[in-house]
């Protein structure tokens, strides 16, 4: 299969993608779909992305092989340190490039919704870079357990509004982020921090994060001899880290993909996020994917722990990899990813973000032969959420 | 499609949302309207994600799940009404994936059996109805009703109209459900050129109007406009009965 062709010009991954957008927003995506391509393809742009990739964000990130974490769960893991990142994330990869689509054209407002709160603060940061204007729209539940990253926002300038519907998380902040949209479609880009929302947000984004799996090549090569590792293992909320660690092995089947969602306190638990397991097909945000539905098409409301997973949907190029078996989902609830940074604190001296935690917890779920390589996307780093693990961690009793 | 030689003939349509304020409002909301001066009427199936909706009508949403309103609830109550359902022309608004769920041929044969005349899916694009669903709805005699708004382009604005088997939904701004319209000079411009294209429809301006001024305005350029939210905040004062609803209606068309 050609993974990497897709989607169609419609922005269809096979049935799940497309572009299910109030008719005002027609023109914005529209010229979006239109000339993405190209704008990535352009030889400015590139040379704009990866300068300010290189010099800026710091990249490549290391490919670091955890010695001692592998030796406890017996087979040979290399972590790509995202978390090295400016901004604590791999979520600055999808902004640097947005930003700079933004302003070739020409928009000078710039929205965002968060979770984690880690896409608002690399949107407020090339805001600042740039001198745009930025508004994130944050959950007001989200705004309460990620307090230092709503601190570095405004700092960075960037105004951060509250969502107050729902369950006043991601979802709920992304609604309002589309709404602003609409009513401020001629002079704002939206700038999603997922692989959701209509096409052509879920190629570009998947695009722009790619260079994730483009520097495991090389640096695999490099350390090990080989390009390609057997596993491939990321934390899934939308599925952007997912998307940018995967993409260029995608069409490499020999590659085993793991997804890893938020199973929250379990997935039958009523209180989960692990969409692709008690998902249904349906449109969310204006893309069809797998998502947590009742039997009329109401959303319901995930949960996890983790801000940055507490999402009911998954992008639709991932919805459509779980439908073709590409890829395998796995599942960790909020007590196994807080163990999980702890066993890589102990053992690694990294304090991961407990997103990234959910994909190191699913490595105890995986039957894997020791001479086997597995690549895991340590997609941030765990200051942000220092908070929920002094709360619930007992750090006196570890 | 305004008829020119009767002066003051706009068209009037009014929403509310199915169960708010209370579950079984419909049942004497719906006959007040079919009652009053009132040419369309729709009715919101309330959403949990209502993505082109602003505050007001996000709410009554919210209170109408929370009061148990359903797509199965909503045809039981249209059923007891089927009297009515052909008196005026009664349009269902609601989400892509409520159909979706639902399974899209048999919500239209549910429309069908309640005499829903069309149904208005702000979500559901052009293309995709046009290539997956339009022939279910000539099948079952359904219309559908798209929106334009400022920033559609003229060639859609045509596309729109020869999409739309219903009447076509003007978006007076950019922008939400409830946002005020403002009766600027960009405003009646924009009435203009829709007039100016005598487009083979009835279009009806919607979002923000509330009041007489908003409805003439829409009335001397199109064939007359939509009254949601405006509507929605008079039922929430609460204690609404038909008079209420009629001396509501009265506001907005001169007898
Ligand atoms: C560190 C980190 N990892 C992962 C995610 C989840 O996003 P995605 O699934 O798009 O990678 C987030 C989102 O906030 C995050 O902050």
């Amino acid at each position: 299969m050609n993974y990497t062709q897709l989607p169609n010009p419609e922005g269809f991954y096979g049935v799940y993608g497309g572009a299910f957008i109030p008719e005002i927003l027609y023109p914005n995506v529209k010229a979006l779909q239109d000339t993405y391509q190209v704008m990535l393809a352009d030889i400015g742009f590139q040379e704009e992305y990866n300068d300010l990739l290189k010099n800026y964000v710091g990249r490549p990130t290391p490919l670091y092989e955890a010695k001692r974490l592998s030796q406890h769960l017996g087979f040979r893991i290399y972590l790509k340190r995202e978390d090295l990142c400016h901004t604590g994330a791999h979520k600055i990869n999808n902004t640097i490039g947005q930003i700079i689509l933004a302003g070739r054209m020409g928009k000078r407002r710039i929205i965002a919704e968060t979770g984690a709160g880690q896409h608002g603060v690399a949107t407020a940061t090339v805001c600042a870079l740039k001198g745009l204007d930025c508004i994130v729209y944050m959950g007001e539940h989200d705004i309460q357990r990620q307090a230092a990253n709503v601190a570095r926002m405004r700092m960075l300038g960037a105004t951060v509004i509250p969502a107050r519907s729902g369950s006043k998380t991601l979802k709920d902040a992304t609604n309002e982020a589309i709404r602003d949209w609409i009513s401020h479609a001629e002079d704002t880009h939206y700038i999603i921090g997922s692989a959701i929302g209509p096409h052509p947000y879920p190629d570009l984004v998947s695009r722009l994060q790619s260079v994730i799996s483009k520097e495991i090549k090389i640096q695999l090569l490099d350390q090990f001899g080989r390009s390609t590792p057997d596993y491939v293992v990321a934390c899934v909320g939308g599925g952007s880290n997912a998307a940018g660690a995967m993409f260029d092995f995608l069409d490499d089947e020999k590659v085993k993909l793991i997804l890893a969602e938020a199973a929250g306190k379990g997935i039958n638990s009523g209180s989960t996020a692990a969409t692709s397991q008690i998902g249904k097909k349906g449109v969310i945000h204006g893309c069809m994917t797998l998502l947590m539905q009742d039997q009329y098409g109401q959303i319901t409301e995930p949960y996890s722990l983790s801000a940055g997973l507490d999402y009911p949907g998954i992008g639709p190029m991932h919805a459509h990899l779980i439908e073709q078996r590409r890829v395998k989902v796995l599942s960790a609830t909020d007590d196994e990813a807080l163990r999980a940074v702890l066993e890589l604190s102990r053992l690694e001296g990294i304090i991961p973000a407990l997103e990234s935690a959910h994909a190191l917890a699913v490595l105890h779920q995986l039957t894997i032969k020791r001479d086997e390589v597995v690549v895991v996307s340590l997609s941030g780093r765990g200051d942000k959420d220092l908070g929920i693990y002094m709360e619930n961690l007992k750090m006196d009793e570890i | 499609m305004k008829d020119r030689t009767m002066p003051n003939t706009g068209l009037l349509n009014i929403y509310f949302t199915a169960g708010y304020p209370q579950l079984e409002s419909l049942h004497y909301i719906l006959p007040a309207l079919m009652e009053g001066d009132v040419d369309f009427v729709e009715i919101g199936l309330p959403y949990s994600d209502p993505l082109a909706d602003g505050p007001v009508i996000q709410m009554a949403g919210k209170k109408a799940l929370d009061n148990g309103m359903n797509i199965d609830v909503l045809f039981d109550q249209l059923s007891k009404h089927s009297a009515l359902m052909i008196q005026k022309p009664v349009y269902l608004m609601g989400y892509f994936n409520q159909m979706l769920q639902f399974g899209i041929e048999k919500f239209l044969i549910a429309c069908q059996k309640v005499k829903v005349t069309g149904l208005i899916i702000p979500d559901l694009p052009m293309e995709y109805f046009e290539k997956e669903m339009k022939d279910l709805f000539e099948k079952y005699g359904i219309k559908i009703t798209f929106l334009v708004s400022p920033l559609t382009s003229e060639e859609r604005i045509k596309k729109a109209s020869e999409l739309s088997t219903g009447f076509v939904y003007v978006v007076s701004s950019p922008s939400i459900t409830g946002t005020k319209a403002v009766l600027d000079e960009k405003m009646i411009l924009y009435l203009k050129k829709l007039a100016g294209m005598k487009l083979n429809r009835v279009l009806l301006l919607g979002f923000g109007i509330q009041d007489k001024k908003s409805f003439e305005l829409a009335s001397a350029y199109l064939d007359g406009a939509i009254v949601g939210t405006s509507f929605l905040k008079q039922l929430d004062k609460g204690e609404t009965d038909k008079n209420q609803i009629l001396q509501f209606l009265a506001k907005f068309k001169k007898n």
